[in-house]
């Protein structure tokens, strides 16, 4: 009060706060730096990721091929001449295309020189060549222009993944390897194409041949067993919690629980299942099975607590005006609140089915990281899905199954953002603001 | 065969849902004002009368079918066979069980073996057929007994609702029967664990090598199984994440909410977030191809020995996928604090960042504590980014650029690949789990109490 009063004291105030000011606007301009630069580090490694998977991934699109002359011999092929499918299936089709690129380059004699040479080609050819003569017999005795998988360093040298100038040692492809692949792509008998073997084969130890495809139904399986355990059992849940428990001591202790259960590893899920399911109850290990049961265990609670929010959201009004009109309580629910909640618990079923589509670490302890060749043909067989897949192909050392990895990654990703938009669009179209 | 039986049952359901209702429709001449109940709650009532006690016995075979055949093939053993010691007699109960799949050729088998796997395989027969005549008769006479009890006065809606109300019940429960499970299957293996190591060398002792114990005859045999280099591991990569999360985390939150304009806001937060949805095998890729060479060339043009399989690498991987969390959940706190003391400190000629340091940040902190906890627990328990980028071997440092091994780590490396389920090293993954559950456990019930806490404070 005192001080008002005094005008020298006021003028010293004001001196203190204009002196002190020039270091409190640059106190303030640093800080708001600081969070621009923390926002923009968040944000460039966002870019970062992006563009690195990008990068390394994009090229598995593309699939390098050798055009080869293949003579199919009778000889070779069907030496007695009957047509027999079995013997068909045991004919050696690797002397076809060996044949064929000998008589390309005849200057080639020497046994180490001639391997080199055959190692241009994937070891897959064999089986391409087969399926072929099995599907068309017809073929036999025909010479005609076949694409075969070149292999998987052959097909990195032409992505220019394979530096020429590097001392020989150090390259995967030696330099004859290189003169003969200049001839071949001179002579237009090297061609890319989209690669749709990446798609539909299964896992395979040879570069070129491995696919998702094997992973991709896997994950299908697994998800719908997910799906189709962890919706319901959410829903109801949800809707008993929400609608009906009464306030009490048990219903508080799974309301706890549920808010506890969300926050476990996904480890630990993992273990659950691989004693529970595994090693109490039998069920087959690496099946989809166990996987998706599982993985339902882990979104039960993202489902209750997303099922729970939709529910809150429908006005208590409705469900006045239902029971008013003679419902029953469960009326009330069914023909009313559930299918006006019915719009958030789907955007929230699908977002906890892309959470369980990227999740991989429960999946190892139960066993779906095994080497498998064949697409499962059912939830009982032996499998493995899409972020397993990934892992599994990101300890092999080979270039092109770096390249793999991250086009796996790229499909990944893009079934995920598929599922997230999805979900985003769903909850626009059908959100209702009361 | 099974998949069929339950397609069986689904179609008799249905028929017995249209049946019944038009079995109430007739009882009541047509006039539904004549019912209790609306005409397809009769139809639900002989519907679940069909389906549900022959589903009940099913799951019951299912549970139990193939425990009780085992029981009975093991009891027509010859004596010496039986008695052998427990362990023993599961070997040869696998035997059988892979000699029925067909998994082994049988011709090799020894003849007692292969008439122990030809009577399984009778049994089972005897089993599924028998399985399927009771399904199917049960389903019928349960369908045949409510359609003659229904009548106007019966009351259908409420005996359905009452089915419904026991299935949302039992739904919710899940969730605790999933507590329990994890509890239990953890506890009890670790149990035998402790039985084995004793439980003070396993959280006190200083070396950690399982790999010895692969075989009984070996040297060293026993394993060394002190567990103190995976805890330290597992905190110091966590520790390097939370120095790289919490910052970029927060600043980032505090620059969102409380600088940047409406339109930058809307664009960068969800892109922060799509980082939240990135799985996680993705930044274990990221880790290893990408950061882990550039802090290993990084180190070497520094001069300094940097491990491939570095801490470091797995820590700020890791800190990058928990800025979203820490960002988010900071989010909603500061949100949450009151416009009033914002506008209380700007109206006393405050800055914004001091606003945001003398106000803000002292009313959000119970609430961005909760979130770096909880985003602390969910670095401790994440698998995939540390199996992929960190170590397998177990020092104890606190040098991040050496490399280190975390409990996750562990737990996959016992566990994936084959191995018998008694030995030390399988159970000391469980011992392990029982350790990241009741720690991941402590922190987020602090982390949820102090959140909630906070959150009374302002509503």
């Amino acid at each position: 009060m005192n001080n008002n009063t005094n005008p020298l004291a006021r003028k010293d105030t004001t001196a203190i706060v204009r002196a002190g000011l020039q270091r409190r606007y640059a106190a303030e301009k640093r800080f708001k730096w600081y969070g621009l630069t923390a926002i923009s580090i968040a944000l460039l490694a966002v870019v970062l990721l992006f563009a690195d998977i990008l990068i390394k991934g994009l090229p598995t699109f593309w699939q390098t091929d050798i055009r080869l002359e293949i003579d199919f011999a009778p000889q070779i092929i069907d030496p007695d001449g009957r047509r027999n499918p079995d013997d068909l299936s045991l004919a050696d089709y690797s002397a076809l295309w060996k044949k064929s690129l000998r008589q390309l380059f005849p200057e080639v004699e020497s046994r180490e020189e001639l391997r080199s040479l055959y190692a241009l080609i994937s070891s897959g050819s064999s089986l391409q060549l087969r399926d072929r003569v099995m599907a068309n017999p017809a073929l036999i005795g025909v010479t005609q222009n076949v694409d075969l998988l070149a292999d998987d360093t052959v097909d990195t040298f032409f992505k220019g993944g394979v530096d020429r100038e590097l001392p020989e040692a150090q390259r995967p492809l030696k330099d004859d390897q290189i003169a003969w692949l200049d001839k071949l792509k001179a002579e237009g008998k090297m061609e890319t194409r989209f690669n749709t073997g990446f798609f539909t084969n299964g896992d395979s130890r040879e570069a070129e041949q491995a696919g998702i495809g094997g992973a991709l139904v896997g994950s299908i399986f697994t998800l719908l067993i997910t799906l189709s355990l962890s919706f319901p059992i959410g829903v109801a849940a949800a809707i008993y919690l929400e609608e009906f428990a009464p306030y009490n001591r048990w219903t508080d202790i799974i309301e706890v629980n549920i808010n506890n259960l969300a926050a476990v590893p996904s480890i630990v899920f993992g273990l659950l299942g691989l004693a529970v399911f595994i090693n109490f109850m039998h069920l087959p290990r690496s099946a989809p099975l166990v996987g998706g049961l599982v993985l339902a265990l882990m979104n039960l609670p993202i489902m209750i607590i997303a099922s729970r929010a939709a529910l809150k959201s429908v006005p208590p009004s409705i469900r006045e005006a239902a029971l008013g009109m003679g419902a029953s309580k469960l009326q009330m629910v069914a023909h009313h609140v559930l299918p006006l909640a019915m719009p958030g618990m789907l955007t929230g079923s699908i977002l906890a089915m892309a959470h369980a589509l990227g999740e991989s670490a429960p999946l190892l302890m139960i066993g779906m990281i095994a080497f498998i060749v064949d697409i499962p043909t059912s939830p009982f067989k032996p499998a493995t899905v899409l972020p397993v897949q990934i892992y599994l192909w990101s300890t092999l050392p080979e270039r092109a199954f770096v390249q793999r990895t991250s086009a796996a990654i790229i499909l990944l990703l893009l079934f995920l953002a598929v599922m997230n938009a999805t979900a985003i669009i769903l909850r626009k179209r059908l959100e209702r603001r009361w | 065969m099974l998949p069929y039986l339950v397609l069986t049952l689904l179609l008799l359901s249905t028929i017995g849902y249209y049946l019944g209702r038009r079995r109430s429709l007739a009882m009541a001449d047509g006039h539904i004002r004549n019912l209790h109940s609306l005409p397809s709650y009769y139809g639900f009532y002989t519907a679940l009368w069909c389906g549900l006690p022959a589903l009940l016995l099913f799951i019951l075979w299912m549970a139990l079918g193939s425990i009780l055949i085992t029981y009975l093939v093991v009891a027509d053993l010859p004596p010496e066979m039986r008695s052998l010691p427990p362990e023993r007699i599961d070997l040869l109960v696998s035997n059988i069980k892979n000699l029925v799949q067909g998994n082994i050729v049988s011709d090799t088998a020894d003849p007692v073996m292969r008439a122990a796997a030809d009577q399984y395989r009778r049994l089972q027969a005897i089993g599924n057929g028998a399985l399927w005549l009771l399904v199917l008769a049960l389903a019928i006479g349960g369908g045949a007994y409510a359609y003659r009890t229904i009548a106007p006065r019966l009351r259908a809606r409420n005996l359905v609702e009452r089915v419904i109300m026991v299935f949302l019940m039992v739904s919710s429960t899940i969730a605790i029967l999933t507590t329990i499970g994890i509890v239990l299957s953890v506890l009890f293996e670790s149990i035998r664990f402790f039985h084995a190591i004793p439980i003070t060398h396993f959280l006190f002792g200083l070396q950690w090598s399982p790999q010895t114990a692969m075989r009984v005859d070996q040297v060293g045999a026993s394993g060394a199984f002190g567990a103190v280099p995976l805890f330290t591991g597992t905190l110091l990569i966590s520790f390097i994440a939370m120095v790289v999360a919490v910052p970029i985390g927060l600043l980032s939150a505090l620059y969102l909410s409380e600088y940047a304009h409406h339109s930058f806001r809307s664009v960068a937060k969800p892109i922060l977030e799509v980082l939240a949805g990135i799985p996680t095998v993705v930044y274990g890729f990221f880790a290893v191809l990408t950061v882990a060479p550039l802090i290993r060339d990084t180190g070497q043009w520094l001069g300094l020995d940097v491990a491939s399989e570095s801490a470091l690498a797995a820590g700020l991987v890791m800190g990058i996928m928990i800025i979203p969390f820490v960002s988010s959940l900071s989010d909603d706190v500061i949100n949450a604090v009151p416009q009033a003391m914002r506008d209380g400190s700007y109206a006393l000629g405050a800055t914004r960042s001091e606003t945001i340091k003398l106000v803000i940040l002292p009313a959000a902190l119970p609430g961005i504590v909760g979130g770096i906890l909880l985003a602390f627990s969910r670095a401790i328990g994440e698998t995939m980014i540390v199996v992929m980028a960190a170590g397998l071997s177990a020092n104890l440092t606190a040098n991040p650029l050496k490399a280190v091994t975390t409990i996750t780590v562990q737990i996959v490396t016992l566990l994936t690949g084959d191995q018998e389920f008694d030995s030390p090293k399988t159970l000391a993954a469980f011992a392990l789990g029982l350790v990241l559950f009741v720690v991941t456990l402590t922190l987020n019930i602090i982390a949820l109490h102090v959140v909630r806490k906070y959150r009374e404070q302002y509503e």
